[in-house]
């Protein structure tokens, strides 16, 4: 089970809040996901604010804001200090978005705001790419979670870089690293879990499924599979055929 | 004195943060930030409010 600065959680599933046809869909999800975490985030009080406080209340997980929207190192920081408040933690999912079309991290804000952010003593948990020197500098910058995207959020495409994911993994084998953005479907859960990733994050899979609860239950268990086959250490792969049945004592016809 | 309050401009009579969101109606929980700035809530009686001032008042909200 993942440790998040020093916070044992007991599932690897990070399940988000948002997109669902109905808040009891939403709490029929995470039910049956049984994620230990959620994300959620801050907007302009309209009304309805407090309403989804007391829901996600009484989903009795984790809560991990997020800074989605944020266009720059300055605005994340105001709202990371808001969702401090208003949620009680200093857990922060750090989003410095730098492309409108992909909403790509702007890495070089995501850098200057998490070593802000740390300074003031948050736990941050930033979402980033899988570029090696980008996410050293964010260990550098005092995290101790890296949150690399599969894909570009919302889109359901799954892992893009599976080599670069890998390669990230091997570089920071005791960081815990989790999957952000991009998963569509159980498959691509699992193959994070099978590459050694500490957890998933997702969101759209589930709640823009036909039935969310449902799906939520089948990214469950392909993460469950996905993380117990890494840890029976998958076999080698080989581009040519070995036999696996023996060759010796085969009959001489 | 008008401010902007949440994106919206609105007249008032509140001299600090905390008599602008009462005036406006919004309590529970909630974060405050005035012309960018992150402001507690335990500053808000004491943080006086300008004309052209604005004011945001964030909630929990859905996220991914």
């Amino acid at each position: 089970m993942p440790v998040f600065y020093g916070t044992p959680i007991d599932s690897p599933l990070m399940l988000g809040t948002a997109g669902y046809p109905s808040p009891q869909t939403l709490a029929d999800a995470f039910a049956r996901s049984g994620a230990g975490i959620a994300t959620v985030s801050l907007r302009r009080e309209a009304g309805g604010g407090q309403d989804f406080w007391a829901l996600i209340r009484s989903l009795g997980v984790t809560l991990l804001p997020n800074t989605a929207g944020c266009h720059g190192a300055r605005e994340a920081v105001t709202t990371a200090q808001m969702a401090r408040e208003v949620f009680g933690t200093d857990w922060i999912k750090l989003e410095v978005i730098g492309h409108a079309d992909t909403l790509q991290p702007d890495v070089f804000g995501l850098v200057e705001a998490a070593r802000i952010l740390s300074g003031d003593g948050f736990k941050i948990f930033p979402y980033c790419t899988e570029d090696l020197t980008v996410c050293e500098r964010l260990l550098d910058a005092g995290c101790q979670v890296l949150m690399p995207w599969g894909a570009p959020i919302g889109s359901g495409l799954g892992l893009n870089n599976p080599h670069g994911l890998r390669a990230l993994r091997a570089a920071f084998p005791d960081v815990a690293l989790v999957v952000d953005a991009g998963i569509g479907l159980p498959s691509h859960a699992a193959a994070a879990m099978e590459m050694g990733y500490d957890a998933v994050l997702l969101n759209s899979a589930v709640a823009r499924a036909g039935d969310p609860a449902a799906m939520a239950g089948a990214m469950a268990d392909a993460i469950r599979a996905g993380r117990a086959a890494y840890l029976a250490d998958p076999m080698e792969r080989t581009d040519m055929a070995i036999p696996s049945t023996p060759v010796i004592g085969r009959a001489f016809l | 004195m008008r401010i902007t309050l949440n994106g919206t401009p609105r007249d008032t009579a509140a001299t600090t943060l905390a008599q602008a969101l009462a005036e406006a109606g919004l309590s529970g929980r909630i974060a405050t930030a005035l012309n960018g700035t992150f402001i507690p809530a335990p500053l808000r009686k004491t943080t006086p409010i300008r004309d052209g001032d604005a004011i945001e008042a964030l909630a929990p909200m859905q996220g991914g």
